[in-house]
């Protein structure tokens, strides 16, 4: 054993925790598919055809092509964060999953990473099956739609590992609250998923920038809109470090609770 | 990790109670190949408080050995170090030839663990809980399937197989824990209160099967607090206190070595009256716990006679037992949940 800081290092056997994941998923699909995916297709047809049909174009398309590709991604942070925060918990806390895993030849860090993907393939789900709605409604059938699930996987894991991160401290589920308040829900309505985010302040627009919801924004909108995103290299590496850093940091927080 | 004056004292205590405690010195010259655990020095502390202080104990490979101690006493913390779940300050632990500070996730491949709380899925039927915890050791589908009806048939659960675990009882679920704890087919098992808040039918039938997988060769260890259950599996108990062990031999060895033979246990309204009038001339050790007093004997009957004489007062004779034992080790205070 070699203390607290080290990057977790998966082993083949975390796939085993994937697949324990995804057997207890298929056995209540069809509850959790209506809460991921019909919350924001709701919001994306209501708001789009309801308040679309008020406002002038944005930023040159019809407000609904505009809101989609922000609600593709919302898609992905709600599917990733519920996962990642409550049902982790679950497993971490109540039920006492991880507890046992461990007594197996199982790491610590072979649970972390498969909860990693196990809430990004989660964020995948979300925001693909918007993005058929995009592609049903003929909102957009722009060929580049096929790249959105690329950013997807790495937004995904980002906002993965970041609510790891709050799991791993949290005392009880009232703590996720904080969370939602403070960050979730200030970034999906400042990340320029409802409006552009050259209505903001400046200052409080650049603040936002360094969360990962405006550079997975700033990369699914062109797409939607069949073009290449500006500047994808730095939006990308912007949320590999994002993610990378929480995932070391949900990493450190979690051998401080389990392994002590 | 400085070691203090007062540790090393403990651990050559500690030494010398395993020395007398095994006859001949026999266990100290087995083989080391033959230990299934072997911890030495064993010292681990939190924010500054040592909570395991220079513990040394091994466990000979077929061997059924208790760890017993009062809560807070340090026996979860020595079990997960055993396992290679906390980084240790002191000394070293190897399981069934393994280092645990360096190849834990090797040694865990060939050991079953049953915990305190079960952690069993709820979203599984019995049969899955088998299955998916089977994966976790690496193991193919395939090898598990053609387990699970043999572990099924031994928790006696097959005809629960398809049972969700909220329709389980107590007693099933900790058969189906163990049941879990033997996908991997282990050669040592280590238990954590493996019969706490079962009914006696229950723990009767847990105790069985204990008892058989000792009898296919199988190395148990087992934390308890029923002295019962100790007395009845365990070859050989170790007691731990304040993150020592203090003592530690075979069970009847212990008690004669530790006590007087019999008690005589004086309780109800008069029992006090009655020690202040006879206290000068009761022979052996007393005791007063509650409202009952202990009286510690060579030789029972004078002390039986003259209780028989005692119109209304209640009084039992009995043989000295571990919880006499465990009793006198660690006394009578209560202890903190811990």
């Amino acid at each position: 054993m070699q203390g607290n800081w080290h990057w977790p290092r998966p082993t083949r056997l975390s796939l085993a925790v994937l697949r324990r994941n995804f057997l207890v998923w298929r056995k209540m699909a069809m509850a959790t598919i209506l809460g991921d995916v019909l919350d924001p297709m709701v919001v994306l047809l209501a708001l789009g055809f309801g308040l679309g049909k008020l406002l002038p174009a944005v930023e040159g398309v019809p407000y609904i092509t505009f809101l989609s590709a922000g609600s593709i991604c919302m898609g992905a942070l709600y599917g990733a964060t519920f996962e990642a925060t409550y049902s982790a918990f679950s497993r971490l806390q109540v039920q006492r999953t991880w507890e046992s895993m461990l007594n197996t030849p199982l790491s610590l860090d072979d649970i972390l990473w498969a909860e990693v993907w196990w809430a990004t393939l989660k964020a995948l789900k979300s925001g693909v099956a918007i993005l058929f709605i995009v592609y049903l409604f003929n909102i957009s059938r722009a060929p580049a739609l096929v790249f959105i699930p690329l950013v997807l996987a790495v937004a995904g894991l980002t906002f993965s590992a970041m609510a790891l991160v709050i799991t791993s401290l949290a005392r009880g589920y009232d703590f996720f609250m904080y969370y939602f308040t403070l960050v979730v829900t200030p970034m999906v309505f400042l990340s320029g998923v409802f409006f552009p985010m050259n209505q903001l302040p400046a200052a409080l627009a650049a603040a936002v920038q360094w969360l990962p919801m405006a550079p997975a924004i700033g990369l699914v909108r062109p797409l939607v809109l069949g073009e290449m995103p500006p500047g994808a290299g730095w939006a990308v590496l912007q949320l590999l470090v994002t993610g990378a850093l929480a995932v070391w940091l949900a990493a450190v927080l979690l051998r401080r609770r389990l392994l002590r | 990790m400085p070691i203090s004056r007062d540790s090393v004292v403990a651990a050559s205590a500690a030494e010398t109670v395993m020395n007398s405690a095994t006859p001949h010195g026999k266990a100290n010259a087995a083989p080391e190949a033959a230990l299934a655990v072997d911890v030495r020095q064993l010292h681990k502390q939190y924010g500054g408080r040592t909570v395991v202080d220079n513990l040394s104990f091994h466990i000979r490979a077929g061997e059924c050995y208790g760890l017993l101690g009062p809560n807070g006493a340090g026996k979860t913390t020595t079990l997960r170090a055993l396992l290679g779940l906390v980084p240790i300050d002191g000394g070293s632990v190897h399981v069934l030839g393994y280092n645990m500070r360096t190849q834990a996730q090797a040694a865990r491949a060939h050991i079953g663990v049953v915990p305190q709380m079960d952690g069993l899925d709820p979203d599984f039927t019995v049969e899955e809980n088998l299955l998916v915890f089977g994966r976790y050791f690496g193991l193919s589908d395939a090898q598990i399937r053609a387990r699970i009806p043999e572990l099924l048939d031994f928790a006696a659960l097959t005809p629960k197989k398809s049972a969700r675990i909220n329709e389980l009882s107590g007693g099933m679920k900790r058969r189906l824990t163990l049941a879990r704890a033997l996908v991997n087919d282990p050669d040592l098992i280590v238990l954590d209160e493996p019969t706490t808040g079962l009914d006696p039918q229950a723990r009767h039938l847990v105790w069985e099967r204990l008892r058989a997988l000792l009898a296919r060769g199988k190395t148990i260890l087992l934390t308890t607090h029923f002295m019962d259950e100790a007395e009845r599996l365990c070859e050989r108990l170790g007691v731990v206190d304040h993150g020592r062990l203090v003592a530690e031999g075979e069970p009847r060895e212990l008690i004669a070595q530790h006590l007087e033979p019999y008690v005589v246990e004086v309780y109800g309204e008069g029992a006090e009256a009655w020690l202040h009038a006879n206290r000068a001339c009761l022979p052996g050790r007393v005791e007063v716990a509650g409202e009952t007093v202990f009286c510690y004997l060579d030789d029972p009957a004078p002390v039986v006679s003259q209780l028989h004489a005692t119109p209304g007062l209640r009084y039992l004779q009995r043989p000295a037992n571990l919880e006499d034992l465990f009793l006198r080790l660690t006394g009578r205070d209560m202890r903190e949940e811990g």
